[in-house]
């Protein structure tokens, strides 16, 4: 059939590309374009996304459509700009130049957004016009002449609804057009002799844009008032600030209680299919393996998927409507005063829950240099894992006596753990911008777009590609380090006759023990050493390690309150003391350095952050076991 | 300094326009207050092709929204009365404003009817 032969000649080589400034809908029209079929992969070397999807045009075309990253000029500022501008010269390598260009622009903003299609057109490529938001620019009383637009343009222009199937036609029709007329410039691989516009050149296209839109534009409307009149409110010195902290208060709630259901759900799942693998599973290396590694590993990590999900929610719906912009600007003064961007203030927000999170959401800051700051210091925000040792250990030591009317000394210390942790965060920060990451204070252009109510498919897909990411790195990073401190924590096993628990005979315990001389400075015994070091797949694994260490057994419950007197028994006050200190900045969590690997794409920044923050928890921790030993806390 | 009267001073001193004859960096305008960019002159070349890009260019209308709740900074300015742009006061400094409807300023760029709100 002449479908299908024009259907694998199309998937050979039709390839269109979506360009356009961010904020002009392009995403929302690339997801109805492709109707949600697509992929979404990363770039190598640099974790800007490449998202690609099919669409078939009224023709019987199979296209494949790539979304670039939104870009206001070619002259990229960050490693997503760079991507598109690489793309669209056919510089990139991984890419082949695409055989047409879409230039998504907002129509109700024209006068900024027209200025990258006049840089673009110079490129000579088959290039087309989709003039986006038609819907609401007609609504505002704008008229446009297309036809003057498209002449005096010299390309085609076509008017698109992107959140309407039937907004697009116009759009699918001009793509066979443009196809039908594809083999004359079918031999062109790069195009050379590119510059970056200079200042003047830039004044050169607003200029053309002024001339052009005198044309085209029979009646500019009215500019809407309702983003305006909510901004007086959520922009306001006094209310906005107010307004923000309530919405993040809900945020959390959310997080932590919404998410705690699910979370026993899965936590539940995982025990019964431990204790069923227990019952049905002969006592081999094989079960073990199973039971104590990958169930109760993964087990571990896998619990946060909930609160992930909530949290990225969250997060897209605020991005989508507008929103997070404002946030930004609110928060930015108070952030760059220790060298952050505005925009790391969700990132650090959601590192609360977890710090992996709060990783993946640092791509939304533009400059490399502030995101790896950020990404640097995100593990300093108390994250939910830590809670458990923090509870175990306050229950044990700190006595329960109200300081201040219903304030206790227990919540008081709770309190001061997440301020030492923040305050601590924000110091690195400023010394990190000051040596390791100098550079130039990257100015905060933001475009604060229009409000506008979330689309449901685009926040959807979102979270889709979140919860993907998310259990893709379980499967790979995770499940295999998880497997490795198994292996460390079992072998070899204990000889005939022994006295101790078995991890004091393992690899485990050896390191254990080993680093015990080093420990003893700041107070660790070795049980706490050797619990240290399964921990490091998670924190909280070390609750379950101590128990191991003191040969406890029973449920987790059980546990946790016989743990509890234990310690009171065995260990002085410096000693917890000095432990809490060491939780608040040590690095035990294997995912979350998998997850800075990954984001920063190299090992090399994992292993700095491993470093800086263990030196920062042995001096917390050694200053807190002398000071508390000077006091009589020994 | 140019002529200027009574009225134009008062609404200069009120920080609601930019009054006649007078220019001012963006960044010492007060919420509420309109203009027109005169220049944009950043010591920083990038800075100035970056304010370029956001649409910060010579001849454009600006009406300054909101200033931050710290130190008032950053500010939201609104250019050509379509699209908001968040800078930090150090780069809105860069912008220089002229009053909106200033025949002697040779603009030569837009002639959009672009009246104070």
């Amino acid at each position: 059939m002449t479908v299908g032969t024009l259907t694998v000649e199309g998937l050979k080589s039709a390839r269109i590309a979506l360009v356009g400034p961010p904020n002009s809908g392009k995403t929302t029209l690339f997801n109805t374009l492709t109707g949600g079929r697509q992929k979404t992969a990363n770039y190598p070397g640099v974790t800007v996304e490449r998202k690609s999807g099919l669409l078939r045009t009224p023709d019987g075309h199979s296209v494949e459509v790539l979304d670039l990253p939104g870009s206001y000029s070619l002259r990229a500022r960050s490693p997503d700009e760079a991507i598109t501008r690489d793309v669209v010269l056919g510089r990139h390598q991984q890419e082949t130049l695409p055989d047409a260009i879409v230039c998504v622009t907002d129509a109700t903003n024209l006068n900024q957004h027209l200025r990258l299609l006049l840089e673009l057109r110079p490129l000579g490529r088959p290039l087309i016009l989709a003039l986006n938001m038609m819907d609401i620019a007609q609504k505002r009383g704008c008229r446009i002449d297309l036809e003057a637009l498209s002449r005096e343009l010299g390309i085609p222009v076509v008017t698109t609804v992107a959140m309407q199937k039937s907004g697009v036609q116009a759009l699918l029709g001009q793509i066979d057009v443009l196809l039908r007329q594809r083999s004359a410039s079918d031999a062109v691989r790069t195009i050379d002799g590119w510059q970056e516009p200079s200042p003047d050149a830039i004044r050169a296209y607003h200029r053309e844009v002024e001339r052009v839109l005198r044309q085209a534009v029979v009646d500019e409307g009215i500019p809407a008032r309702f983003t305006r009149q909510v901004d007086r409110v959520l922009l306001h010195p006094v209310a906005g600030p107010l307004i923000l902290l309530a919405l993040l208060f809900l945020m959390f709630q959310a997080v932590f209680s919404w998410a705690a259901t699910p979370m026993e759900w899965i936590d539940g799942g995982v025990v019964s299919l431990q204790q069923w693998l227990n019952a049905h599973m002969e006592e081999s290396l094989l079960k073990s393996l199973l039971v104590d590694g990958v169930m109760a590993g993964v087990g571990g990590v896998i619990i946060f998927l909930p609160q992930i999900l909530i949290l990225f929610l969250f997060i897209l719906l605020l991005e989508d409507s507008g929103y997070m912009t404002r946030a930004a600007f609110l928060m930015d003064r108070l952030m760059s005063a220790a060298g952050l961007n505005g925009r790391a203030f969700i990132p650090l927000l959601s590192s609360f829950a977890c710090a992996v999170p709060g990783i993946m959401a640092t791509r939304a800051i533009a400059h490399p240099l502030d995101r790896l700051v950020t990404i640097l210091i995100a593990p300093l925000m108390t994250c939910s894992a830590r809670l458990p040792v923090y509870v175990l250990l306050i229950a044990a030591f700190i006595p329960n006596i109200p300081v201040w009317a219903s304030i206790g000394l227990q919540g008081l210390v709770m309190f001061g753990l997440y301020a030492t942790g923040i305050v601590g965060a924000l110091v690195v920060a400023a010394v990190l911008r000051l040596t390791v990451l100098k550079g130039g204070r990257q100015p905060l252009l933001m475009e604060l777009p229009s409000y506008k109510w979330p689309n449901p498919a685009n926040v959807l897909l979102g979270l889709w590609d979140r919860v993907k990411i998310f259990m893709r790195r379980i499967g790979t990073i995770i499940l295999s380090l998880m497997v490795i401190l198994w292996f460390l924590s079992t072998f070899p096993t204990p000889p005939a006759g022994a006295v101790e628990p078995a991890i004091y005979y393992s690899f485990a315990g050896m390191i254990g023990r080993g680093l015990e001389p080093l420990l003893a400075p700041i107070g660790f015994n070795w049980q706490i050493a050797i619990a240290l070091v399964p921990g490091l797949a998670a924190r909280e694994v070390a609750v379950a390690a101590l128990g191991t260490v003191y040969a406890l057994s029973g449920d987790e419950g059980a546990v946790t309150e016989a743990l509890s007197a234990t310690l009171a028994q065995h260990w002085s006050l410096a000693t917890a003391l000095s432990l809490l200190a060491w939780y608040v900045f040590a690095p035990q969590c294997l995912a979350t350095l998998a997850a800075v690997r990954r984001e920063t794409n190299s090992w090399r920044w994992a292993a700095f952050m491993f470093v800086y923050l263990m030196a920062l928890a042995y001096i917390a921790a050694f200053f807190t076991y002398r000071i508390a030993l000077a006091l009589g806390g020994g | 300094m140019n002529a200027f009267t009574a009225q134009e001073r008062r609404a200069f001193e009120l920080g609601c326009t930019v009054g006649l004859g007078f220019t001012q960096p963006m960044g010492q305008m007060r919420p509420g207050s309109v203009g027109r960019i005169l220049a944009v002159s950043g010591s920083d070349r990038d800075i100035e092709q970056a304010l370029l890009e956001m649409g910060f260019v010579e001849g454009a209308c600006i009406e300054v929204l909101h200033h931050g709740w710290l130190r008032r900074d950053p500010l939201a300015v609104r250019i050509n009365q379509t699209m908001t742009v968040a800078l930090r006061r150090c780069e809105a400094n860069a912008v220089i404003v002229g009053p909106l409807l200033d025949p002697a300023i040779p603009t030569g760029l837009v002639e959009l009817e672009c009246a104070p709100s």
